[in-house]
């Protein structure tokens, strides 16, 4: 069995009254590309957030590398607003029943883990955005140089006075080398924001691996491309995920792209899981069709 | 290549700087040395640096903040409460009895008058200047940092005003002296070179004044070039992709705006040397909008906008349109308008036309060097197509 990169034990996201992500349990093997699927407003995106610590899940677990990385149960007023399931599960006392399988180390203390976003980042989880989210103003070397910066060994007096020389020549040049390996040396000097769309795609993407992760989250890669770049794309992940020795976990809508490249799918609707298993598996599953099409009025009766 | 670009800008930067430090001597040793043009540089010089060191802040880590006034305040009374001589102290502090700080930095290394004394009491003065007002920054950055835009900018200056309040509080008068003016410190005059009779034979201070600058301005130009410079603007560019990026933003937010601080804290005691006096009821935070109004003139994101508006500024306010405030007669026609307060009037004027017609400011967010290499650039070009 491979060894799991990530995995997400009954983590469930509520905002006040609204369970955005319910009781999501998925996992994620080294050197995968699984996908994540739903229609809009499922919680996909909250789930990524849930995983790259931008939200604080309200209950749940989530490991990376076989190492617990967020965990939390109800607390305070949500204990008692909470709608989700296994209420019980992460708080202080909990006792696995018989026979239950789970990763949780911590079982029954009720600890909680919450990493910022840098930290979880510095773990080894890079993301990119579903609306691109690139430093706009700056240049497309500068992007990529700035993803170095938390693990280089400086602090803010020897980064002023120059006594960091050799960590600054480094950078520099793993910068250099990485807009190499993605043709993307000859634009170094643009302004990040005044690049096509799809060329920011891609500068996105190599900010996010100049950070070294060992699993990439791709939010929506492929929103707002067309076919053919759609299909080089497809390429493109197949091709990181080989160089840099990655495991991929994506949303994305467009459904060839998803089939073609996932080794394995989840689909997400109105927070909780409803199918998953191979491209083939989920493209025939009847409850997905009925997520993604709907159902016909007169077979709803 | 890169590098190689930078070694040859950073000497030119260098040499640029040198010309002017050594410009500034000549001038003052030549012309009147009360005249206005040496008020204007010095106050400019001052300004300069404290217009830099916020726009550290809002312009570069796009953190907007308004204490600036206040963390002068602390630098110049840390600076004015270190230097004043032993001897002084009775004097200045007389309504309190003398000062419960009995020990003066400049006399410690061998009193004011040495080279020594004056020298490394001043440095160190304006140095702890600096480093108070950062470990104050550090203390409020706790709570208020965690606010954005216009909530941070007026959390800051509550502080600023609460600052103010609390330094003339007359329970505290025997180390602040209340709500009088502190005084007798060395200020930007004591490093004219005397001789023995009293006579002075090298006029230093302005140079002085453009020095001290000059260093501070230089190392937050550092900063900002080196990767924690990067880092700041990516939180100015995209907070939510810096933090993905793996930027600690508490940890950098914290350290730009304890930076900031400690510089406008420098800036404070450089105001004090050259104000000769140090009094809370000055650092109002209509300070900080002058301020403020000098890093937007000058470009938010531009160090060489933020020195040059504020040189501009410091010379249309107090030296260029001092005529508009006096009553003219050209024979026996009175001048219409001018009289006390029409200066202002003008000068707002002025300011809105500048703010119509730069909108972002006089440097954008572009630098002087900048400047030029863009005109190399289309020069090129051109030619190119002529040939």
């Amino acid at each position: 069995m491979p060894e799991n990169v990530l995995s997400m034990e009954h983590v469930t996201m509520q905002f006040g009254g609204v369970v955005a992500v319910n009781d999501l349990s998925l996992r994620v093997d080294q050197g995968e590309i699984v996908a994540l699927i739903g229609p809009n407003g499922a919680g996909k995106t909250t789930a990524f957030n849930c995983i790259t610590g931008v939200y604080e899940p309200t209950n749940g677990l989530v490991t990376f590398k076989g190492e617990p990385m967020i965990r939390n149960h109800p607390q305070g007023k949500m204990a008692k607003e909470y709608k989700g399931s296994e209420p019980q599960m992460f708080t202080e006392g909990y006792v696995p029943a018989a026979g239950e399988q789970t990763a949780d180390p911590f079982a029954g203390t009720g600890k909680v883990v919450s990493p910022t976003p840098d930290h979880v980042t510095k773990l080894g989880i890079a993301r990119t955005f579903q609306n691109i989210r690139l430093f706009s103003a700056l240049t497309v070397f500068e992007n990529v140089l700035i993803a170095k910066h938390m693990r280089a060994r400086q602090n803010f007096l020897s980064a002023t006075f120059r006594l960091n020389a050799k960590e600054e020549k480094r950078m520099r040049e793993e910068s250099m080398a990485l807009l190499e390996e993605q043709n993307l040396a000859h634009l170094k000097d643009e302004v990040a924001g005044s690049l096509p769309y799809g060329i920011q795609r891609r500068l996105e993407i190599a900010r996010a691996l100049a950070t070294e992760p060992k699993l990439l989250l791709l939010d929506e890669p492929a929103a707002g491309m067309n076919p053919q770049e759609t299909q080089e794309l497809t390429d493109f992940i197949r091709q990181i995920r080989k160089e840099y020795n990655l495991t991929v976990f994506m949303i994305e809508h467009h459904m060839d792209l998803v089939m073609q490249i996932s080794d394995r799918i989840y689909v997400l609707d109105f927070g909780s899981l409803i199918a998953q298993g191979s491209p083939a598996e989920v493209q025939n599953n009847p409850r997905v069709i009925e997520a993604y099409l709907g159902v016909a009025d007169d077979a709803e009766d | 290549m890169i590098e190689k670009k930078s070694k040859k800008g950073a000497f030119l930067a260098l040499a640029f700087v040198a010309a002017l430090l050594i410009l500034v001597i000549v001038l003052e040793n030549t012309m009147k040395p009360t005249h206005m043009l040496f008020t204007v540089l010095k106050k400019g010089a001052v300004y300069a640096l404290v217009a830099t060191s916020m726009n550290l802040l809002n312009g570069f880590t796009g953190l907007f903040s308004l204490g600036q006034a206040g963390f002068m305040l602390l630098g110049a009374y840390t600076y004015a409460i270190l230097t004043i001589p032993v001897a002084d102290k009775d004097s200045v502090y007389y309504l309190y009895g003398g000062s419960t700080v009995k020990f003066s930095l400049p006399d410690l290394f061998g009193g004011a008058d040495t080279a020594p004394g004056l020298i490394l009491g001043v440095l160190l003065a304006l140095i702890l200047g600096g480093c108070v007002a950062a470990l104050v920054a550090w203390l409020i950055g706790l709570p208020v940092l965690r606010l954005k835009s216009d909530y941070l900018a007026i959390a800051t200056l509550g502080f600023a005003e609460i600052i103010r309040a609390v330094f003339q509080w007359d329970k505290l008068g025997p180390v602040t002296n209340g709500a009088n003016a502190l005084k007798n410190f060395p200020t930007f005059s004591s490093f004219n070179i005397t001789n023995a009779n009293g006579e002075v034979v090298l006029r230093l201070s302005t140079f002085v004044a453009f020095l001290l600058s000059a260093i501070c301005i230089t190392i937050i130009v550092l900063l900002i070039n080196s990767s924690y410079g990067r880092a700041f603007k990516a939180i100015r560019e995209d907070d939510i992709a810096a933090e993905a990026m793996g930027i600690n933003l508490a940890k950098h937010k914290r350290l730009a705006f304890c930076i900031s601080s400690f510089f406008a804290g420098v800036g404070g005691g450089l105001f004090a040397m050259f104000a000769n006096q140090a009094q809370a009821k000055n650092f109002t935070t209509a300070m900080t909008y002058e301020i403020l109004l000098i890093v937007v003139i000058g470009g938010i994101g531009s160090i060489s906008g933020s020195c040059i508006a504020s040189f501009l500024y410091v010379a249309a306010s107090e030296w260029w349109l001092r005529f508009l405030d006096t009553e003219t007669y050209i024979g026996s026609f009175k001048v219409p308008f001018l009289r006390n307060g029409f200066r202002m009037v003008v000068f707002s004027v002025i300011i809105m036309i500048v703010v119509l017609f730069f909108r972002k400011g006089i440097m954008g967010d572009k630098e002087l060097p900048d400047l030029f290499r863009k005109r190399a650039k289309t020069k090129g070009k051109a030619g190119a197509e002529h040939a």
